[in-house]
C-alpha cells in the first residue's frame, strides 16, 4: 500500500476532527453571543484588585 | 459653581449633591447602590467604566406577583427541587461594567450560584438556589442596584424561542467540503498525464465526490426547496437557475468521473455553494437587543393586584381579569384594561400609546384607557373590559397583524432572475442545437457547460452583500432595519406619513409662550421659585423654559392638587394654575394647554404650551417635498394646525383627530390607489398604521425600551437625517444594478468558453470564484463609500 493512502487518510481524519469540533462548538452555543465573552475574558485580573482598593478605602475612612 | 456629575449614574447633580467618600451622587438611590457595592468589594464596577449606573426605581410591591407558582413556572427555563434558572431581560445593560456587576451577583446574594450576561440580547441568565432564595428576591436585588429587569406579558408565552443555527451548520459543512475538495483537485489543475497522478486519479476523484455529497444535499437544500416552490407558484425566482446550475454541476461531474471522462467540477460546485451561503449569512444581520415584532404584550404587566369584595388583595394574571373586578394600580404600573377610576389621584402617562409624554390628570369616575402608566401613588379602578377587548388592544385583532409584508413583494434579484433564466435557457438550447449539427458528441457537453457557467452566483450575491452592508452602516448610524427587503421597499416609497406627537415633536421639552401683562422682576423670581417646588409636569416644563433666577426661600407655598400653586415672597402673592384658580373665569376654552398667573389677585396672563418640534423638522420636510407626498396624521385635536402650517411646506396635508383604526384605513385606502407608503410613528396607537404601510419606521427616544411592531427603528436623534437614509437606499439599489452589469460581463466571458465547447474545470474553478469575489469587493467598496457620504 502506498504512502499516499496513509497521508490521505490522515488529512481527511484531521479535517473531519476539526469539523466535528466546530459542530460541537456551534451546538454548545459558542456562536450565539459573539461579544460578551470578549469582555468577560478581561475580568480575570480583577480578582486581586478590589482587595487592595478596599484596604485603601478603609484607611481613608 | 462647576457642574458635578453623579459618580454612579453620570447625571448632572449640581442642584442637590449628596457626598460620600469624596464622591458626589445625584440622589439617595445612586448613593445606596454605591454603598451596596462598596460593602461587597464590588467597586471595581466604577473602574471599568465612568458612571455606568442607573438610578434605582422605587418598586415596593410591584413584584409581588413573582411569588406566584404558575408565574414562576412560566418565567423559569429550568426548575428542580433546589435549583431554578431564569433569563431576565435588562434594558440598562450597556457597558462592560454592567457585564461585570451582573456576573458577580453571587457576591451580593450567596444563593445565586451563577449569572451570565448576553450583551447582545441584554439578558442575564441567573441560576439560584430556590430553597434559600426565590425569583422575587433576585429581581428585587437587581432592581435595587439599578438593573431592573423588564418582565412583561410577552415573557408569559409557554414556548421558548429556539435559536436557529442551521445556517451556521450549513456554512460549516460547505466550507469544510470546499476547502478539502480544493486540496484534492489541485494536482489535476496543472499536471496532466503525469504517471503518479494517473495512478491515484480515481481515489482523489471519488474522495471529492464523497465530500461534495453533504455539500449538495445538506448545505444547498434550501435552493432546491425554494426553486421548487418558485416553479410551483410559476415564479422564476433566483433559486431556480441556482438549483439548476447546482444539479447540472453535480450530475455532470459524477458522470465524468464515473466514465473517466474528466475530473469534474466538484471544486466549483462546493465553492459556489459556500459563497452563496456566505452571502446569506452576511445578509442575516440581526439586532438581538431590538425586537421588531412587539405588540401590546411586550408592555403589559403579567399580573396585577385585584381587590376582592371581601377587601383583601390578591395578585392575579391580567388575562384573568373580568369585567367588574376591582384592580389596584401602583405607582409606575401600567393600566392593563379599560376601566373607571374609583379611588385615588390618577396621573396617567399615555406616552406608550400616543407618544405624548405630558401626564393626564383623572379624577374619580373618569374613564381610564388601557396602556397608560400611573405616575403618582396608588389608584383603585374597576375593570370595564377584559384585556383583549380594551380599546387599544382591540387594534391587534385587525388582519394586518397576521400578514407577512414580504409576501407579494418581488425583490430586485427575482425580477432580474426571470429574464436571466429565460435568456440562459435559450442560449443553452441554441448552442446545443448548433453543436448537434456540427459535432454531436460535444452537444451535451456544451449544454451542461452553459448551465454551469451561467449559474447566477454573482447575481445572487450582489443583493445580499449590498443590503447586508447598508444594514450595518445604517445600524451604526442608529437606524435599525429589520431585514434587507425593507431597504428595497424604502427605495420605492412615494408617500410619507408622519404621526405628530412624539414623532415630529420631541417628548423631552415643549415650549411655552407668555401672553399677557409683563411680569415684574420680583414676580418672575417668585414664579420661578414656586415652580421649583412643584412636581406637576406642567410646572416642571415651565420651570425649564423660564430664565434662571436666584434661589430664594418662599414665605408661604401651598399646592392645591388639580388646581394650582399659591406662593408668597415679600410683597408678592402669586397664584399659578388653571383659569378658575387664578380668578379669570372669562377664559374661553382653547385647545392648547395653558397655565395662568395672577399676582396679588390681579390677573396677569397665561403661558400657553406648544409642542416643541424636533430639530430640523422643517428642513427635513423641505428636502422631502420635492420627491414625496407628505401627510401628517395625528390623533390630537387641531390646536397645532396653525403652528404646523407655518413650519411645514404648503403642500403637506394635515389631518387631525385620527383614531388608530382611522390611521390604518387611511393608509389602506391610499395603497389601493397605488401609493407606496412610508409611515413614521412612535406609539402603540400607530401600530396598525405601521403594520399596514409598505415600510413602517418607529421613532424612539430610547431604542431599548419602547417601539411598536415595525420594519425599522430610528433613533430620535437621527430623525432629521431621514432623507439621507431614503436616498442611501436608492443608491443601494443603483449599486446592485451596477453589480448586475458586472456579473453579466463575467457571464459573457464564461458563456464564450461554454458555447465554443472548451470549458475546462480549471477555467470554471477560476472564473466562478473570481466573479463572486469581485462582486463582493465591488459592492463592499461602493456601499462603504455610500456610508462615508452619510456621515
Amino acid at each position: 500500500m502506498s504512502v499516499i493512502y496513509i497521508l490521505l487518510t490522515v488529512s481527511v481524519i484531521i479535517g473531519v476532527a476539526f469539523f466535528i469540533v466546530f459542530l460541537v462548538a456551534v451546538k454548545s452555543g459558542q456562536y450565539d453571543d459573539g461579544y460578551t465573552p470578549s469582555v468577560r475574558m478581561l475580568f480575570e485580573d480583577e480578582l486581586v484588585k478590589p482587595k487592595t482598593k478596599q484596604s485603601t478605602n478603609t484607611k481613608t475612612d | 459653581m462647576e457642574n458635578t456629575s453623579c459618580f454612579h449614574c453620570g447625571d448632572d447633580c449640581s442642584n442637590h449633591i449628596i457626598k460620600l467618600q469624596d464622591k458626589s451622587f445625584c440622589c439617595n438611590g445612586c448613593k445606596t447602590v454605591f454603598e451596596i457595592f462598596n460593602e461587597n468589594d464590588l467597586t471595581f464596577y466604577y473602574d471599568l467604566h465612568n458612571s455606568p449606573g442607573a438610578i434605582p426605581k422605587e418598586i415596593e410591591e410591584k413584584y409581588d406577583f413573582l411569588s406566584q407558582e404558575n408565574i414562576i413556572e412560566k418565567l423559569t427555563e429550568f426548575r428542580s427541587d433546589t435549583i431554578e434558572i431564569t433569563t431576565l431581560y435588562i434594558p440598562h445593560i450597556h457597558c462592560s461594567s454592567c457585564i461585570w456587576i451582573l456576573e458577580n451577583l453571587n457576591k451580593l446574594n450567596p444563593h445565586i450560584s451563577d449569572s451570565q450576561v448576553n450583551f447582545g440580547k441584554k439578558t442575564v441568565r441567573v441560576s439560584y438556589n430556590s430553597v434559600k432564595t426565590n425569583l422575587k428576591s433576585v429581581v428585587l436585588l437587581l432592581s435595587s442596584i439599578g438593573y431592573e429587569p423588564y418582565i412583561s406579558l410577552d415573557d408569559f408565552k409557554s414556548d421558548k424561542k429556539q435559536i436557529n443555527r442551521t445556517l451556521i451548520y450549513k456554512l460549516g459543512v460547505a466550507g469544510f467540503g470546499f476547502g478539502n475538495i480544493m486540496f484534492l483537485s489541485f494536482p489535476e489543475y496543472f499536471e496532466v498525464n503525469e504517471f503518479w497522478l494517473d495512478q491515484y486519479k480515481p481515489v482523489f476523484r471519488w474522495l471529492m465526490f464523497a465530500l461534495s455529497l453533504p455539500v449538495v444535499f445538506y448545505s444547498a437544500q434550501d435552493y432546491f426547496i425554494s426553486g421548487y416552490k418558485g416553479l410551483k407558484a410559476k415564479i422564476l425566482n433566483i433559486d431556480v437557475p441556482i438549483a439548476l446550475g447546482i444539479s447540472v454541476l453535480f450530475i455532470r461531474s459524477t458522470i465524468e468521473i464515473a466514465l473517466d471522462l474528466g475530473s469534474g467540477f466538484f471544486d466549483s460546485l462546493a465553492g459556489l455553494i459556500f459563497f452563496l451561503l456566505i452571502g446569506k449569512f452576511f445578509q442575516q444581520k440581526t439586532y438581538d437587543f431590538l425586537s421588531f415584532e412587539r405588540d401590546y404584550k411586550s408592555y403589559f404587566p403579567i399580573a396585577v393586584t385585584k381587590i376582592n369584595p371581601e377587601g383583601y388583595e390578591e395578585t392575579i394574571q391580567v388575562y384573568d381579569i373580568e369585567k367588574g373586578n376591582r384592580i389596584l394600580i401602583r405607582n409606575e404600573e401600567l393600566i392593563p384594561m379599560d376601566g373607571i377610576l374609583i379611588n385615588g389621584k390618577a396621573k396617567i402617562d399615555y406616552s406608550f400609546v400616543t407618544g405624548e409624554s405630558q401626564t393626564v390628570t383623572k379624577v374619580s369616575g373618569d374613564k381610564l384607557f388601557a396602556g397608560g402608566k400611573q405616575t403618582t401613588g396608588v389608584i383603585e379602578m374597576e375593570a370595564l373590559k377584559s384585556v383583549e377587548q380594551s380599546y387599544l388592544t382591540q387594534l391587534w385583532s385587525n388582519d394586518v397583524f397576521n400578514k407577512n409584508k414580504e409576501d407579494g413583494f418581488t425583490t430586485i434579484t427575482n425580477t432580474i432572475s426571470k429574464h436571466f433564466t429565460i435568456a440562459i435557457l435559450s442560449i443553452a438550447v441554441i448552442a446545443t442545437t448548433f453543436w448537434l449539427f456540427k459535432d454531436a458528441s460535444k452537444a451535451i457537453n456544451v449544454f451542461t457547460a452553459v448551465l454551469i457557467i451561467a449559474c447566477p452566483c454573482a447575481i445572487a450575491l450582489s443583493a445580499p452583500f449590498t443590503f447586508g452592508n447598508v444594514l450595518r452602516i445604517f445600524g451604526k448610524l442608529k437606524f435599525y432595519i429589520k431585514n434587507a427587503s425593507v431597504i428595497e421597499q424604502l427605495a420605492q416609497i412615494d408617500t410619507i406619513i408622519f404621526d405628530k406627537t412624539g414623532t415630529i415633536t420631541s417628548n423631552k421639552n415643549s415650549n411655552a409662550e407668555y401672553d399677557g401683562d409683563l411680569l415684574s422682576a420680583s414676580e418672575s423670581l417668585v414664579l420661578k421659585n414656586s415652580l421649583r417646588g412643584s412636581n406637576h409636569p406642567l410646572s416642571r416644563t415651565l420651570y425649564k423654559v423660564l430664565d434662571a433666577h436666584n434661589i430664594v426661600t418662599l414665605d408661604t407655598f401651598e399646592e392645591h392638587i388639580g388646581q394650582g400653586i399659591e406662593a408668597r415672597h415679600d410683597d408678592v402673592n402669586l397664584k399659578i394654575g388653571s383659569a378658575n384658580f387664578v380668578g379669570n373665569p372669562e377664559e374661553i376654552s382653547v385647545l392648547n394647554t395653558a397655565v395662568h398667573v395672577s399676582s396679588n389677585s390681579v390677573y396677569k396672563g397665561k403661558f400657553t404650551f406648544y409642542n416643541s418640534y424636533r430639530k430640523g423638522v422643517s428642513k427635513l420636510f423641505n428636502q422631502l417635498k420635492k420627491q414625496f407626498d407628505l401627510v401628517i396624521l395625528s390623533g390630537d385635536n387641531e390646536g397645532e394646525r396653525e403652528n404646523l402650517k407655518k413650519l411645514l411646506p404648503a403642500k403637506t396635508k394635515l389631518i387631525f383627530n385620527q383614531k388608530p383604526e382611522d390611521k390604518l384605513e387611511f393608509i389602506k385606502y391610499h395603497q389601493s390607489e397605488g401609493a407606496k407608503i412610508l409611515m413614521i410613528g412612535d406609539g402603540l396607537n400607530d401600530a396598525g398604521a405601521l403594520a399596514q404601510s409598505n415600510v413602517g419606521i418607529a421613532v424612539s427616544e430610547d431604542v431599548n425600551i419602547f417601539s411598536p411592531a415595525c420594519d425599522a427603528i430610528l433613533d430620535a436623534s437621527k430623525f432629521k437625517h431621514l432623507y439621507q437614509y431614503i436616498k442611501a437606499s436608492k443608491s443601494a439599489i443603483k449599486i446592485i444594478h451596477w453589480s448586475f452589469v458586472l456579473s453579466f460581463f463575467y457571464n459573457i466571458i464564461g458563456l464564450y468558453f461554454a458555447v465554443t465547447g472548451q470549458l475546462e474545470p480549471v477555467v470554471a474553478a477560476i472564473l466562478m470564484p473570481l466573479s463572486s469575489i469581485s462582486i463582493v469587493v465591488f459592492t463592499t467598496i461602493a456601499t462603504t463609500l455610500l456610508g462615508r457620504k452619510l456621515k
